[in-house]
């Protein structure tokens, strides 16, 4: 992007094109340098810019970055020989947490092509409406015959091709709307627009006394500054949610006859072997054929701890190979898997809940009716009155532009906007257009707990109790394994001071743990069955020692930043918190303890945690639903508004209206209560807008509405409009 | 009157010029990045001389 910058502006100086045109073709005939896109929801500053765009144009292979702080995001031009996840760790080192995009998936230049079109066209709207304004007050002010007709020319030839380009996008979708047999917003903008034009442009050349010129292009203008915002607000959201998609490839490896081969998932079948590697998904419902390992279903079930499985054992898509590798025999694929399965709830629920209806679309809908009834009620009356088909029509005109929904129209996107871009700031994306308007409904929030009220990542506890010596030796065995626990021994371990131990012929036994020698003596990392120890409650792998003694290393899953507060705040705002959850009656009891929710369940299916919410709504709570697994999905699409954090499976982001970027979940209150605010706004817009109508309509069935009339009630509509949306920050 | 025959071309030109200007910066893409624009005149990077 800096790159065509720099080379439109240099062709201002012939002297200087030279010598980086060259460069810049040598470098072309390099390889083309890779784009990688990251999201960055923390930045929020110049500092932020600085420090960001410095640490990685300092990294080796790097050509540039640049920091979008608008979106978020950083883009990286570098050389292939820089993988993403460099990338994230430089940036986790200077304290930026990054998500990687997939530039692939970024519908980036296709949304801000629309943004663009709008903008121009906004643009030009504008331009025209001051000029004609101008020309207009001339005419207000006394011009006479020839001169105003002058006027009134020069006014129509600046307005109505602007109209036909400005006008546009609500022509189109006035023209959808009639062909759907409906009645939206935009017929009776169009048909006011095509109206004020006709009867002017008839009123000009009759040297009329009054065109309505001015009126037909500021409205134009404000109904665009309107769609212009309302776009802005989701599009920025929308885009990034999109491409916080996960970059894990559907793609699996069939063994046949001993020989692997890489398939896309799509064509896998019942009956065909696998290959799972440890650290790789599951593609597709199984049985284990041969090997032993243990299993993350966190995101399946919601339980924290691994299981083991052996030959016989049943795995389902999802899931997560943690040690050893594994061959299924699959049972289940495609259409079948219970992924997919999952998936048909997904849809059956969602279709249940595009059926709410925004307040601006109820209003829309009473309005459009009321506008047209209005207008043909004035022409037949001063019709019949009169028998002057001429001046009928100029009050239909008038009747059409005074009701026009210009300060409707902006009532709700300015708000919106306003609310929007606030929460952005918080790290929050708001994917779905009506999903402001349900938050601030809600009464009860029901939260998942692995990954969402936690990290989803255990972290030992307690290691300060432990012999350093033995911590040494523990975290040499760890660093040979990928488990999750023994990844996360290691960290704590090296944070803490202690440099790991020497331990000869180390070897990981797949399904049991790590094994290796000291002194010529045998020491464990692992289960408790196979180290020999006796089992304690919760998460824990167990150390043997030379000497035969054992030790048993707890962890437990972190509290997700602000998880507390949250749930504090809530209860305080007088809202229902309920916790369920995939995992054992423990953990989840002592979670629910500790938070201070009276109500919860453990070991919920799906199934249950989706049941249990459909009950909810059914006694007329709102519910919010806030979680990150497969096995939340069914219900994160039935509650009335989801949240999920961004680190949630792909499915569960998809399935939620608003996704959390930040680790911290701190802000969850404060976005009830903006939302709150922000829905109080558009009721007090729409309460202005209408006050206006009130006052503004009889003066226009009268016949007495001239274009300054028209002209100064549209425009301090619009702006009371706007300025009581920004009083929202 | 006679001066409205330059005065209303001059003030076409004049806002057809304001027109221009305005288009120019959307296709150079000065509105992607408005926050950061708005942040980025903080920073004391290049205020030495200007990036290359």
């Amino acid at each position: 992007m800096s790159d065509s910058y720099a080379a439109s502006s240099i062709s201002a100086c012939p002297a200087c094109v030279a010598a980086p045109a060259a460069e810049r073709l040598a470098e072309a005939r390099e390889k083309r340098p890779a784009g990688l896109v990251f999201s960055l929801p923390t930045a929020h500053c110049a500092a932020c810019i600085t420090d960001v765009e410095r640490a990685l144009r300092e990294m080796q292979g790097v050509h540039s970055a640049r920091v979008n702080l608008t979106l978020k995001r950083v883009s990286v031009e570098a050389d292939p020989s820089i993988t993403p996840d460099a990338v994230i760790e430089k940036l986790a080192a200077i304290g930026y947490p990054a998500h990687e995009l997939d530039p692939g998936l970024l519908s980036m230049t296709e949304t801000d092509r629309r943004g663009r079109d709008l903008l121009m066209r906004l643009g030009v709207a504008g331009f025209a409406m001051m000029n004609i304004m101008l020309l207009s007050i001339a005419v207000w002010s006394g011009a006479e015959s020839a001169t105003r007709d002058l006027f009134h020319w020069i006014s129509a030839a600046i307005a109505l091709p602007t109209l036909a380009f400005s006008g546009q996008p609500f022509f189109s979708s006035a023209w959808a709307a009639i062909k759907a047999r409906r009645l939206g917003m935009d017929v009776p903008i169009s048909l006011a627009l095509i109206l004020a034009a006709a009867v002017s442009l008839y009123e000009t050349a009759e040297s009329g006394q009054h065109a309505y010129f001015d009126a037909a292009v500021s409205l134009c203008f404000f109904l665009l500054v309107g769609r212009y915002l309302d776009y802005r607000s989701r599009a920025a959201a929308r885009s990034a949610a999109e491409e916080l998609a996960a970059l894990e490839v559907p793609r699996a490896t069939r063994l046949i006859g001993g020989a692997e081969t890489v398939v896309p998932v799509a064509e896998l079948e019942a009956g065909d072997l696998v290959l799972v590697r440890p650290g790789a998904r599951m593609p597709a419902d199984g049985e284990v054929v041969e090997g032993s390992s243990e299993l993350d279903r966190s995101l399946l079930t919601g339980e924290t701890l691994p299981v083991p499985v052996e030959p016989g054992g049943r795995v389902s898509a999802g899931e997560v190979n943690l040690t050893g590798p594994l061959v299924l025999r699959v049972t289940a694929a495609g259409r079948d898997s219970s992924l997919h399965r999952m998936a048909d709830l997904v849809a059956v629920a969602e279709s249940a809940r595009t059926r709410y209806t925004s307040i601006s679309d109820r209003m829309a809908r009473a309005y459009a009716p009321v506008v047209h009834l209005l207008a043909l009620a004035a022409f037949a009356g001063w019709f019949y009155a009169t028998r002057d088909l001429r001046h009928s029509l100029n009050v239909a005109a008038a009747v059409l532009i005074i009701t026009c929904p210009c300060a409707l129209a902006l009532a709700v996107p300015a708000v919106v906007t306003s609310a929007s871009g606030r929460l952005f700031r918080n790290g929050f994306l708001i994917k779905n257009g009506t999903a402001l308007e349900r938050l601030a409904e809600i009464d009860t929030v029901v939260f998942d707990k692995t990954g969402t009220l936690t990290l989803g990542a255990p972290e030992p506890v307690g290691l300060e109790a432990h012999d350093p010596r033995d911590l040494s030796l523990a975290a040499a065995l760890a660093s040979a394994s990928a488990h999750p626990l023994a990844r996360a021994l290691v960290r704590a371990v090296a944070d803490m001071g202690l440099r790991p131990d020497t331990v000869q012929d180390i070897r990981e036994i797949p399904g049991q743990g790590v094994e290796g020698r000291v002194n010529g003596s045998v020491v464990r990392l692992g289960r408790a069955e196979w180290v020999g120890a006796p089992v304690v409650e919760g998460t824990a792998t167990y150390l043997a020692l030379p000497d035969g003694q054992t030790r048993a290393i707890r962890f437990s899953d972190s509290l997700r930043p602000g998880a507390a507060e949250t749930v504090a705040d809530l209860r305080a705002g007088g809202h229902r918190v309920i916790l369920l959850s995939g995992d054992a009656e423990a953990p989840v009891r002592r979670m629910a303890e500790s938070l201070g929710i009276p109500e919860w369940s453990a070991g919920q299916s799906p199934h249950d945690k989706a049941e249990r919410i459909a009950r909810l709504q059914a006694e007329g709570a709102r519910v919010l639903m806030v979680g990150d697994g497969l096995n939340d999905t069914v219900a994160l699409a039935s509650a009335h508004v989801s949240i999920s954090p961004a680190n949630a499976l792909d499915a569960a982001r998809v399935a939620s209206d608003i996704v959390v970027l930040g680790q911290d979940l701190g802000p969850l209150a404060m976005a009830i209560r903006l939302a709150r605010l922000a829905r109080r706004r558009i009721v007090e817009n729409f309460g202005l807008a209408l006050a206006y109508n009130v006052i503004a309509i009889p003066v226009a069935l009268a016949g007495l509405a001239t274009p300054l009339i028209a002209a100064l009630a549209m425009s301090a509509s619009s702006i009371t409009v706007s300025l009581n949306a920004l009083r929202l920050k | 009157m006679e001066m409205l025959v330059f005065l209303i071309p001059v003030s076409l030109f004049l806002g057809g010029l304001g027109l221009v200007g305005f288009l120019w910066t959307l296709k150079s893409r000065q509105y992607d990045d408005p926050d950061g624009d708005a942040h980025r005149i903080l920073s004391s990077e290049w205020d030495d001389h200007p990036k290359p």
